[in-house]
């Protein structure tokens, strides 16, 4: 009897542990801000390439739900451009193109939960339409480093032909949907007081419930960045009776992000991603990437590990790119099989463009 | 002396109120009010019914269930592994089964109209739902499987006393079994736990929630009880603490926090920070929940297990939980029943259960904007689940009834 006591009292006493450890840290919840240092990066000492390395696979967060950028097919493989930069990323620092899914763990992150996820070293590199702004950047705001841009977008209006708007200032005193904790909200917020119009802001956490708001008539417009508006009119019942205004409200380069203060592994996110571009500069593609590494021309040999030690230098194989491109294709391929001509989305390349061609998609020398 | 009868053929007994006609005429028509609130009810139900059936037949395209049909039920769980969910589907099922037959055994017949009329429609489902035809079978074979295990089940229960109890041994070694079967390791390929998805991770993390946190939520409510000043404290600061701060709050904090606090090289799992959050919530309203069964037990029971000559913790153990846990058992279930509901605030950290997995193929440009068709599906599956579990519950109660 008496041992049945103590069993009883050992159990309660485990239950008050219990309780104990979880109510203490709760109250501690706010002190650790947003801008918090990176305990995870510097913990280890080493850069974070050595810990992927080390670990085997590279964990990516991705947003999971966007038309064109991630999202999982029926086979249960994730497809998208932010995930074929993953993809490219993982190819580099494990210098293969094989079964390359096998070495990416994907993490899938909503808008609030992204930078906590990549502060707290929860994941290597965030690869998940993220606005580069200055405050993100900044040591001070959010702390974390920008890769090049692999998407540059720019905040439209969606309205419906029928409630007349053709610009910010019809927008007055109507309601708008809008995604809730995006930069997207505060780019409508100030230029509609820059236009002196106010407006009802219809805030969604998701961009799916914000746009089965607005094909219900809930508000007169749906802001968003074009990219999205041109995925998400085409679900419409009726695209046609919907109109993508000429207004462009912002500056929104999307690219992969990785943690500040640890230059090693920004390095290799960095200039995988421009080497992306710079393989479709050279005209490399997936199916002649075998016949490029015969080509004279130095600095293609450079760029592909023939010779030189371009590689080495990033604490990656001498040819990453080859596996790169082997993997996923140079940044054209992406684009078209994703978002571009190739996928049901058909956004026109536009600034994604090279700058060759008049877009903005430029890679300083691989020398 | 002469007794007068009354006239006999003054008034004829009433006509017998019976048939549909009648029953009509007595519950939906019997004044001009009612007459007027049917006809418009009936109006409007109607045209509902209607424009949901030209939705459904016309202008739903419902591929988008079909095409991703394994996507909803396990996610991204390796297809070439699909057999070990087979087993396991069939294993619970005969487990299943014998307890549905147990739990029948004092009814009169096992395979009553309602419940064969039951089958009858899984059994159409099962052949009308546009899958290979293998799954179309297997799914047929799950059910002859459930149906003759509960046959089974039912002719023990009454031949051998203890069926029951070997039963529970079964279903507490058939929980390493399906973990082994999921998971993989031990002669079988390992899946990881992040590749599961859509139903399987609702109906796991359900699962592994609900027998975590009742032990715990049962320990709660007896610490609350408890005579020692220090437990009694602790155990209603952590209720109060819970049940003060919302489940989203939790299972962010499980997310976003807790690796701020553990070393960097050691990952905690995503869906074991999710059952955490889950447990460590659920326990403290079921606490409260038992605690209420165990204050409805007259003090009286207690004394008299006392006078008998119990300690503290086989009378809480043989005389007052069995009664308490038995009263509180429609409260307990709907603590689950939520819980399970719960399971789609995963999302926020990124686990695709059935919701989250919804809204990924719904971002398949393929499939963009068949909302309704989507998520019509996964409500018909939370419901089918839900109702299992009401329906299980109901089960228990007759059969644990034993007031007079």
């Amino acid at each position: 009897m008496r041992k049945w006591g103590s069993l009883l009292l050992a159990a309660s006493l485990s239950v008050a542990a219990i309780s104990a450890c979880t109510s203490a840290p709760t109250d501690t919840t706010a002190s650790p801000g947003a801008e918090g240092a990176s305990p995870a990066a510097t913990a280890a000492g080493g850069s974070r390439l050595d810990m992927v390395l080390q670990r085997g696979t590279l964990i990516c967060g991705v947003e999971g739900t966007i038309p064109g950028f991630s999202f999982v097919d029926p086979s249960g493989t994730y497809s998208g451009l932010d995930v074929d930069v993953c993809r490219a990323i993982a190819a580099a620092v494990f210098g293969t193109s094989e079964n390359i899914d096998s070495k990416i763990e994907f993490r899938n992150l909503d808008s609030t939960a992204r930078f906590p996820a990549v502060q707290n070293g929860e994941v290597d590199v965030l690869s998940r339409n993220t606005t580069w702004t200055s405050s993100r950047d900044a040591a001070g705001g959010n702390g974390l480093e920008f890769a090049p841009t692999s998407f540059y977008d720019g905040q439209g209006l969606l309205v419906s032909k029928a409630s007349g708007i053709q610009d910010i200032a019809g927008l007055a005193g109507k309601a708008v949907c809008v995604e809730t904790g995006t930069t997207t909200e505060l780019n409508l917020a100030s230029r509609t007081k820059e236009a002196g119009v106010t407006i009802n802001e219809v805030k969604f956490q998701d961009s799916n419930a914000a746009i089965a708001a607005f094909a219900e008539g809930r508000c007169e417009a749906f802001t968003s960045d074009r990219s999205q508006l041109a995925a998400k009119r085409t679900s419409l019942p009726n695209p046609d009776d919907y109109v993508l205004l000429d207004v462009v409200m912002s500056k929104e380069p999307l690219g992969p992000v990785t943690i500040n203060g640890d230059s090693r592994w920004y390095d290799v996110v960095k200039w995988v991603t421009f080497g992306l571009i710079q393989a479709e500069e050279f005209g490399i593609t997936q199916a002649n990437v075998d016949q490029m590494l015969q080509d004279p021309n130095p600095d293609i040999q450079n760029f592909l590990g023939v010779q030189g030690e371009l590689g080495q230098q990033l604490g990656l194989p001498a040819d990453f790119m080859v596996h790169v491109i082997k993997a996923v294709g140079n940044y054209g391929e992406i684009y078209e099989r994703n978002v571009g001509e190739g996928s049901e989305l058909n956004i026109p390349r536009g600034p994604n463009e090279l700058w060759t061609n008049g877009g903005l998609m430029y890679s300083p020398p691989f020398r | 002396m002469t007794t007068s009868f009354p006239p006999a053929s003054t008034s004829r007994p009433p006509l017998a109120q019976i048939g549909p006609v009648a029953w009509v005429r007595k519950n939906l028509f019997n004044s001009w009010f009612n007459s007027i609130l049917t006809i418009l009810l009936g109006l409007i139900l109607g045209n509902t019914l209607v424009s949901f059936v030209r939705w459904a037949f016309s202008l739903a395209q419902w591929q988008v269930i079909p095409a991703n049909l394994p996507l909803y039920f396990v996610g991204r769980f390796p297809a070439s592994e699909y057999w070990r969910i087979w087993v396991l589907v069939a294993l619970l099922a005969a487990l299943a089964g014998q307890t549905w037959g147990i739990l029948a055994k004092t009814a009169p017949r096992l395979f009553s109209r309602p419940v064969l009329i039951g089958l009858a429609i899984a059994a159409l489902i099962a052949v009308i739902f546009p899958t290979p035809l293998p799954y179309r079978l297997l799914i047929i074979g799950i059910e002859v499987l459930v149906a003759a295990s509960a046959w089974f089940g039912w002719q023990m229960a009454s031949k051998v006393p203890s069926f029951g109890k070997w039963l529970a041994i079964a279903w507490a070694i058939a929980l390493p079994i399906a973990l082994w079967l999921l998971l993989g390791g031990f002669g079988l390929r390992p899946v990881n736990i992040n590749d599961w998805g859509g139903m399987l991770l609702t109906v796991f993390v359900s699962v592994v929630s609900i027998l975590l946190s009742f032990p715990l939520g049962i320990l709660l409510a007896l610490g609350r009880q408890s005579t020692l000043p220090v437990i009694r404290w602790l155990s209603t600061a952590y209720i109060e603490v819970v049940r003060g701060l919302p489940l989203l709050s939790i299972l962010f904090f499980a997310s976003v926090m807790v690796p701020l606090f553990i070393p960097s090289n050691i990952r905690l799992n995503l869906v074991m920070r999710a059952i955490i959050g889950l447990t460590l919530f659920t326990a403290a309203y079921l606490a409260e929940t038992i605690r209420g069964g165990l204050q409805s037990i007259p003090r009286g029971q207690t004394e008299a297990s006392r006078a008998l000559g119990l300690s503290t913790p086989l009378t809480l153990g043989l005389v007052v939980l069995p009664q308490a846990l038995k009263v509180s058992i429609p409260a307990i279930v709907g603590l689950f029943i939520s819980l399970l509901q719960d399971t789609t605030l995963l999302l926020i950290i990124g686990l695709f259960e059935l919701l989250g997995i919804s809204r990924s193929i719904l971002a398949n440009p393929q499939f963009i904007g068949r909302y309704a068709e989507a998520y019509l599906f996964i409500g018909l599956i939370f419901w089918v689940l839900c109702y299992a579990m009401s329906w299980g519950s109901r089960r228990l109660e007759q059969s644990l009834n034993t007031t007079h």
